[in-house]
C-alpha cells in the first residue's frame, strides 16, 4: 500500500530547508538585499525625467535678455548652468568629454537683432547619445521661448510680445541627431554582455577548481599563482574580444548604428574594461567557496551595474548617492567610453576623464585578488 | 641544499593552528630515506595538514623542517619539484582526457621529451586503447593509478600520498601496495596516510597521530611490543552475555567484535587475568590468548588521548 502524504514529513523537510537557507548566508542576504536594491533603485533613483542637467552658456553679448534666458532655463529646473564665461571651444569640448548636456549660445548680436525684431538665433547643442537623457529637456526649452521674455518686452516693446516667439529657436541633437535609441542601447549593451560574462567565467573558472579538489594538486605544482590566474585569464579575454567583434557586427548590419572615432581606441578602452572585469571575478573567486555562491556575487555585482551605469536610465536622472555608486562601477566609465568613441568620435584627451577611473579601479581590485589569491593553500 | 644522504623528512615541532584550534602541535618525526612511512589516525586529526605542511604547501605557524633536505619555509619551490604529492580527492580534472591530464602535468613541471614520457606512463599504466577517455569516466580504482602516475610523471624522490586507498576496491588496493613497494625498492622514499590496518602493517614503519600529536612511532612490531598489550580471543555461544559482564570491569581495556569471535584486550596482563578468572571455566566460552592487534593498539592510543584533548573536533 502506497505511504499516504504525511504532513509531519513535509514539515520535516520544509524545516531542514528553512535551516539549510538561513545558515547560507549568502542566500539569504540575497533574498533580503535586492529586493531592497531593487526597491531603493526603482523607487528613488531612476527617474525618466532627468532634471538639473549641466548645461554651459556661451555669452557672446551680456545683456539683460541674455540673463533673463538664462534664469529662464534655470527656473525651469531642467538645466543647471555651470557657467556662462565658455568660449565656443570650451562648450564643444565639454559636450565630447560628456561633462554637460547641453550647451547654449547666444550670438553676440543677440539684443540688437531681438529689439529690431528680426527673431535672432539661439542655438542650442544638446549631448543626444541618451535621446532619453534630453528629450524632455528639449520640450521645456521649447515653451520657454515663448515665454521667457514677457517681462523684458514691456511698455513700449510689448508689440513684440506675442505671435510667434520673439526668436528663433535652433535646437542641434549632436551625435544622434534622429535620436535613435538603439544608438545609445547598442554600445552599451557592449559593456553589459563584457560585464556579465567577463566576470562570471573567471569567478566560476577558478572557484570550479578549488570546488572539484583540483586546485590543491594545482598547487602542489611549481605553478605560480600569477601563472594560474593570467593563464586562466587570458582566454577569457579572447571570448571577451569576440563578444564585441559580434556586437560590433551586429550594431553595424542590424541596428546601422554609426562609428565615427577610431576603432584603436575603442579596443584600448574594451581591454581595459575587461581586465577590470576579469579581476573582479578573480577577486569574487578568492571570496565564494562554492560556483554557487560565485554566480550569486557575480549577480550581486551586475544588478547595481546595470541599474546605476546609466545603461538603462539616463545617469543624470539619478540622486547624488545613486551617481555616487555609479561612478565607482567600471561599466559606467565604460559605456562613456563606448558611446564617446562609436557615436562622438572622442579623442585620447576626451576619453582619458572615463579611462583613470578604471585603471584606478583595476588597481584596486587587483590588489584585493592577489592578497587573497595566495600561493599557500591558508 | 639537497643533500642525498639527509632524511627524506625532517620537522621539529611542527604546529598549525585554525583560529583557535591547534591542528597540529609541535609535531616532530623522521622519515628515512628508501622506507615506506605509514602515517595513520583518526580523522580531523591533522595527517592532511602535516603533510600539505612537508611538500610546503602550508606555511607552518611553528616549528621548522626540511624536505629532502629543503627548508619547508623557504625552499618550498625546490621541493615542489622533487615531491610528488598524491591528493585525498581525485585532483586531475576529469573534463579531460587521460592523455590531456598527464600532457598538463608534464607541461606544468616543463619536463623535456615530454611525449616520450607520457607515452611511457600511459603504457605502464596499461591504459593505451583508452587514453583518449575522459578522466572522469575512470572507475575509483583508476582514477587511484592515473593520480599516482601523474605525481610519479617528475621522477620525484620522496612521494607523499594522502589517503591514496580511500574507495578503493580490496583487490585494486592490493596492486596499489604492490606498486609503492616497488618504488621503494627503486630507492623512492614513500610517506602515505591511510585508515586501514592491513595497508599499516605492509609499512615498514609508522607514526600514530592524534589531535594534532604524534603519540607513537615504529616498526608494527615495535609498536605492538611498545603497547604492552595483552589480548584473549573467546569464542562460543555465551560470547554476547560476555560482553555486558566484561565491559567496564577494571583491567580490561577493551572489547572488540570479530564476526563471532571477541578480543578482550587489556594493558596490564596480570589484572587482565584477574578480570577474566571467573569466566575462563564457562563451558559456552573457549579462550585463547592472541598476539594483539595493530588496530587493538591504535585505538586504545587514540581512547587514551581523548581524556587528553577532549572536545577536540578539527578538520582532516
Amino acid at each position: 500500500m502506497p505511504e499516504r502524504f504525511s504532513f509531519a514529513r513535509l514539515y520535516a523537510v520544509m524545516l531542514k530547508e528553512f535551516i539549510q537557507l538561513m545558515r547560507d548566508r549568502l542566500t539569504f542576504a540575497m533574498m533580503v538585499g535586492i529586493p531592497i536594491i531593487q526597491l531603493t533603485l526603482f523607487g528613488y533613483a531612476i527617474n525618466g525625467d532627468p532634471k538639473h542637467l549641466p548645461t554651459v552658456v556661451v555669452a557672446h553679448e551680456q545683456s539683460p535678455f541674455a540673463r533673463s534666458i538664462v534664469s529662464g532655463l534655470v527656473n525651469s529646473g531642467y538645466f543647471d548652468v555651470i557657467s556662462t564665461s565658455a568660449r565656443d571651444s570650451d562648450a564643444d569640448t565639454m559636450l565630447a568629454e560628456g561633462s554637460v548636456q547641453f550647451a547654449v549660445t547666444i550670438p553676440a548680436d543677440f539684443s540688437r537683432r531681438l529689439l529690431r525684431g528680426e527673431r535672432p538665433q539661439l542655438l542650442i547643442a544638446a549631448d543626444a547619445t541618451d535621446p532619453s537623457a534630453t528629450g524632455n529637456a528639449i520640450a521645456a526649452v521649447q515653451q520657454l521661448a515663448n515665454t521667457v521674455l514677457r517681462y523684458d518686452l514691456t511698455g513700449p516693446l510689448a508689440k513684440l510680445a506675442p505671435g510667434q516667439p520673439p526668436f528663433d529657436l535652433v535646437i542641434q541633437r549632436r551625435y544622434n541627431p534622429d535620436g535613435v535609441t538603439s544608438y545609445n542601447v547598442v554600445p552599451g549593451l557592449m559593456g553589459v554582455i563584457l560585464t556579465m560574462t567577463m566576470i562570471m567565467m573567471t569567478a566560476l573558472g577558478i572557484t570550479r577548481e578549488v570546488e572539484r579538489g583540483t586546485m590543491e594538486n594545482l598547487l602542489a605544482t611549481p605553478v605560480r599563482p600569477l601563472e594560474v590566474m593570467v593563464g586562466k585569464i587570458l582566454p577569457y579575454i579572447v571570448i571577451g574580444a569576440v563578444q564585441v567583434c559580434v556586437i560590433l557586427t551586429a550594431a553595424r548590419l542590424l541596428f546601422n548604428v554609426p562609428f565615427v572615432g577610431n576603432p584603436a581606441l575603442l579596443i584600448l578602452g574594451v581591454m581595459t574594461f575587461i581586465s577590470a572585469n576579469l579581476f573582479v571575478g578573480i577577486t569574487v573567486s578568492t571570496i565564494a567557496r562554492s560556483q554557487m555562491q560565485a554566480m550569486q556575487m557575480t549577480f550581486f555585482f551586475f544588478l547595481p551595474s546595470i541599474l546605476l551605469s546609466g545603461f538603462m536610465f539616463p545617469f543624470r536622472g539619478m540622486p547624488v548617492w545613486a551617481q555616487t555608486i555609479g561612478e565607482a562601477l567600471p561599466l559606467t566609465h565604460f559605456l562613456r567610453i563606448a558611446r564617446g568613441v562609436m557615436l562622438k568620435g572622442n579623442g585620447i584627451v576626451d576619453l582619458w576623464p572615463h579611462l583613470w577611473p578604471l585603471l584606478i579601479f583595476i588597481a584596486v581590485v587587483l590588489v584585493i585578488g592577489l592578497k587573497r589569491f595566495r600561493r599557500t593553500l591558508d | 641544499m639537497s643533500n642525498i644522504s639527509a632524511p627524506a623528512v625532517d620537522v621539529q615541532d611542527l604546529t598549525k593552528r585554525y583560529g583557535d584550534k591547534t591542528v597540529v602541535d609541535h609535531l616532530s618525526m623522521r622519515v628515512e630515506q628508501g622506507e615506506v612511512f605509514g602515517f595513520l589516525g583518526p580523522n580531523g586529526s591533522g595527517k592532511t595538514t602535516t603533510i600539505r605542511m612537508m611538500c610546503g604547501l602550508l606555511t607552518p605557524d611553528g616549528g621548522s623542517g626540511h624536505t629532502l633536505g629543503y627548508d619547508i619555509l623557504r625552499e618550498s619551490a625546490a621541493i615542489k619539484r622533487e615531491v610528488g604529492y598524491m591528493t585525498q580527492r581525485f585532483g586531475l580534472y576529469e573534463d579531460l582526457t587521460i592523455r590531456e591530464n598527464l600532457d598538463f602535468i608534464a607541461r606544468v613541471y616543463r619536463m623535456d621529451r615530454r611525449a616520450e614520457r607520457i607515452a611511457g606512463a600511459i603504457e605502464r599504466l596499461g591504459l593505451q586503447d583508452r587514453a583518449k577517455q575522459l578522466a572522469g569516466s575512470l572507475s575509483g580504482g583508476w582514477k587511484q593509478r592515473l593520480a599516482l602516475a601523474a605525481c610519479m610523471l617528475h621522477e620525484p624522490r620522496l612521494l607523499l600520498l594522502d589517503e591514496p586507498t580511500a574507495g578503493v576496491d580490496p583487490k585494486a588496493r592490493r596492486d596499489f601496495w604492490e606498486e609503492i613497494h616497488k618504488l621503494a625498492a627503486d630507492g623512492i622514499t614513500v610517506l602515505v596516510s591511510t585508515h586501514y590496518m592491513d595497508e599499516a602493517e605492509r609499512c615498514h614503519r609508522l607514526g600514530y597521530i592524534a589531535y594534532g600529536r604524534l603519540l607513537t612511532l615504529g616498526t608494527p612490531a615495535e609498536l605492538i611490543a611498545a603497547s604492552g598489550f595483552e589480548t584473549w580471543r573467546v569464542g562460543g555461544s555465551g560470547v554476547n552475555a560476555l560482553v555486558r559482564e566484561l565491559e567496564g570491569k577494571a583491567g580490561v581495556d577493551m572489547l572488540t567484535r570479530f564476526g563471532n569471535d571477541l578480543h578482550v584486550s587489556g594493558i596490564d596482563g596480570a589484572k587482565l587475568a584477574t578480570a577474566i578468572a571467573p569466566f575462563r571455566q564457562r563451558t559456552d566460552l573457549h579462550w585463547e590468548q592472541s598476539a594483539p592487534q595493530l588496530e587493538d593498539v591504535f585505538i586504545q592510543l587514540m581512547s587514551q588521548s581523548r581524556d587528553n584533548f577532549a572536545g577536540s573536533d578539527k578538520r582532516a
